[in-house]
């Protein structure tokens, strides 16, 4: 695969303030890849020194086998998706997205093209002659979105670009945009804060904390196998268990199962711990069960799906099993 | 409600006593003639209005619109950088940058005008420096010509210039030249195509404040320009001191009010239609 970004020993201070220590990091061409941690660990900056808005303090960064570290923004071939969405105030829908094809002196026909095919896509053809300021958030956020995606950049970088969209709109933003991705093979670094986001559209997640990547992994490995405490905490919902000094054992609610307390017979493995039923919430296709285990005053949580043993009751004593290769062992 | 009208009622007061009543006196005198001793009779004839297309006086006229036209140009071409400069500077030292530009306020405008005169006359301050260092072997006439006007003006206008377009590139979103720098723009053309189209509302308020003044100037054109340069402000000062014809003065000073109200209106004008989003910013950059 070629490498598209290279990141080589970054760091980044504010004055006394070390927001990313070093960080090394190489994404490949035609990856989607996304940045996830939490607020004011560093996603943002991150992303404004790979567009060129943020020098690194040390460190350097490759474009396309290209030192790019010194280079101004508008001389990258990298676009961005800001945060605040940054729209031109005094510029219509069309004239904020013809903005960087003229700047490149793309030709007039293709420039129409290409804006054309934007706006259809992120569904802005009836609202091209607003200006930002009379527009919705959302839909101030698809104008962001179409700025950045007509240039055809090497590198899209998109911060948290779909935020602001309700439930609806941004499930089809995230298949068209994952769809161009894939359908013209261009390169995606992508910050968000929706979990689920980013499990179904990247080929990559770096989950990051503090401006320290603490796991680099595909979705499935960060949400089957997360190496940090730190990393099975931030994505879905985990149990912890202190079996052993310095170990932790981690297991999803989803491979929770829960057993009567005195249940004969059974085709599954003893129970590891037992406890009393505390709450139990229904979430439509699942219920969450809350169990209070003996001898501490630690809750976990289950998933029960309602083709499992019976729907729990509050103050029900239960067993709780799990199958060993559920469990995942993490040290820090 | 008869509280509210009580509490108003000083500044209605003050405003009809200082500003109505000597407005329509003006307006009133217009209208009048004189007598060879200087008395006002009210004989409500439009002679004054008349007078005022005379050759002699419609030339006193141009000039002074090109002189103000010229000052506002100037005031411009060097306000907007020296406003750009402090808006750029850190933050502790913007406000002594703005202080510096407003000091001269702080000092009486006929005073600073002979300052200047004093600097520039033929034994004065700059031709002794150049006599001395032999930069000249005679001293420059520098003052009493359109030269010294227009630089006595610039001096005395700049200031209305600078602040408002401080103001407005103060308030510019700076992430905004930020996004123009990703999508491909150089400093340069970003400045051009976002900085300048979004601060020209603080140029329209300068241009507004400066050529308004500048219409009306008459200390300048006097002090620094000698008798060789009147215009209409000094027109006006005369034929209501020297002349003693204050119906004619009368005229002239509700010709240069009401040429001003026009201004301001097609401002506010232009400035809705910006705002509303009927005329489009980016091509008038
Ligand atoms: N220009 C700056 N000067 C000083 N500190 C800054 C600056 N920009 C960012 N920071 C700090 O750097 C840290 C990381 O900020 P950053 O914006 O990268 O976070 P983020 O991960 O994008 O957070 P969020 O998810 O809330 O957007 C924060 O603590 C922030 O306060
Ligand atoms: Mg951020």
């Amino acid at each position: 695969m070629k490498e598209m970004i290279r990141l080589q020993g970054i760091s980044k201070k504010f004055g006394d303030h070390i927001i990313i220590p070093s960080i090394d990091l190489t994404i490949y061409d035609g990856e989607f890849i996304t940045l996830l941690g939490p607020s004011g660990c560093g996603k943002t900056t991150l992303l404004r020194m790979i567009a060129g808005l943020e020098q690194p303090t040390e460190g350097k960064i490759f474009l396309d086998d290209e030192d790019v570290t010194k280079l101004p923004p508008y001389k990258r071939d990298v676009n961005m998706v800001f945060q605040n969405y940054a729209l031109f105030p005094h510029m219509t829908v069309e004239e904020n997205i013809h903005f960087g094809l003229k700047m490149k002196n793309v030709p007039i026909d293709e420039q129409k093209e290409r804006v054309e095919q934007v706006l259809y896509l992120t569904q802005l053809e009836e609202l091209r002659k607003r200006r930002p300021q009379q527009m919705s958030g959302g839909q101030q956020q698809r104008v962001a979105i179409a700025r950045a995606l007509v240039n055809n950049p090497k590198v899209l970088l998109l911060d948290e670009p779909l935020g602001a969209l309700d439930y609806q709109l941004r499930k089809s933003l995230q298949l068209e945009l994952k769809n161009l991705q894939r359908g013209l093979g261009l390169t995606f670094i992508y910050v968000t804060h929706d979990q689920e986001e980013a499990l179904t559209m990247s080929d990559r997640i770096v989950v990051m904390n503090k401006g320290v990547i603490e796991q680099d992994d595909n979705p499935d490995t960060i949400y089957h196998d997360p190496k940090t405490k730190f990393v099975a905490k931030f994505i879905g919902e985990s149990n912890f268990f202190e079996f052993e000094e310095g170990a932790t054992s981690v297991v999803r609610p989803e491979k929770l199962n829960l057993c009567l307390e005195d249940e004969e017979n059974a085709n599954h493995p003893e129970p590891r711990l037992y406890g009393t039923v505390v709450d139990v919430v229904f979430y439509g296709t699942l219920d969450k069960v809350f169990v209070r285990l003996d001898n501490s005053n630690q809750t976990v949580v289950a998933y029960q799906y309602f083709d499992d043993v019976k729907r729990w009751q509050p103050d029900e004593r239960v067993g709780i099993w799990w199958q060993p290769q559920d469990e995942v062992i993490v040290h820090k | 409600m008869r509280n509210g009208k009580l509490m108003v009622a000083p500044t209605v007061l003050w405003l009809s006593f200082f500003f109505v009543v000597p407005l329509l006196i003006v307006v009133a005198v217009s209208f009048a003639s004189r007598t060879p001793y200087g008395q006002v009779i009210f004989d409500w004839t439009l002679g004054n209005y008349a007078r005022f297309t005379e050759t002699l006086y419609l030339s006193i006229f141009l000039d002074t619109l090109i002189v103000a036209l010229i000052t506002t140009v100037l005031t411009i071409l060097l306000g907007y950088p020296l406003a750009y400069f402090i808006a750029q500077l850190p933050q502790k030292w913007q406000q002594p940058g703005l202080i510096l530009v407003m000091i001269p306020f702080w000092i009486n405008f006929l005073i600073r005008s002979y300052a200047w005169v004093i600097i520039l006359r033929t034994q004065g301050v700059l031709n002794t420096i150049l006599l001395k260092f032999g930069f000249i072997e005679q001293p420059l006439q520098m003052l009493y010509n359109e030269v010294a006007v227009m630089l006595g003006m610039v001096y005395a206008l700049l200031p209305f210039m600078v602040l408002p377009i401080y103001v407005s590139i103060e308030q510019l979103d700076h992430r905004l030249l930020e996004a123009a720098s990703d999508l491909g723009a150089s400093p340069f053309t970003a400045f051009r195509k976002i900085t300048l189209p979004l601060t020209m509302p603080g140029i329209a308020a300068g241009t507004i404040l400066v050529f308004i003044s500048s219409l009306g100037m008459f200390v300048v054109p006097d002090v620094m320009g000698g008798a060789k340069s009147a215009l209409i402000g000094n027109l006006i000062q005369n034929q209501f001191l020297s002349a003693r014809d204050w119906p004619f003065g009368g005229a002239l000073s509700i010709v240069l009010a009401l040429l001003s109200l026009v201004l301001i209106v097609l401002y506010y004008k232009a400035l809705s239609a910006q705002q509303g989003g009927g005329k489009n910013a980016e091509d008038m950059a």
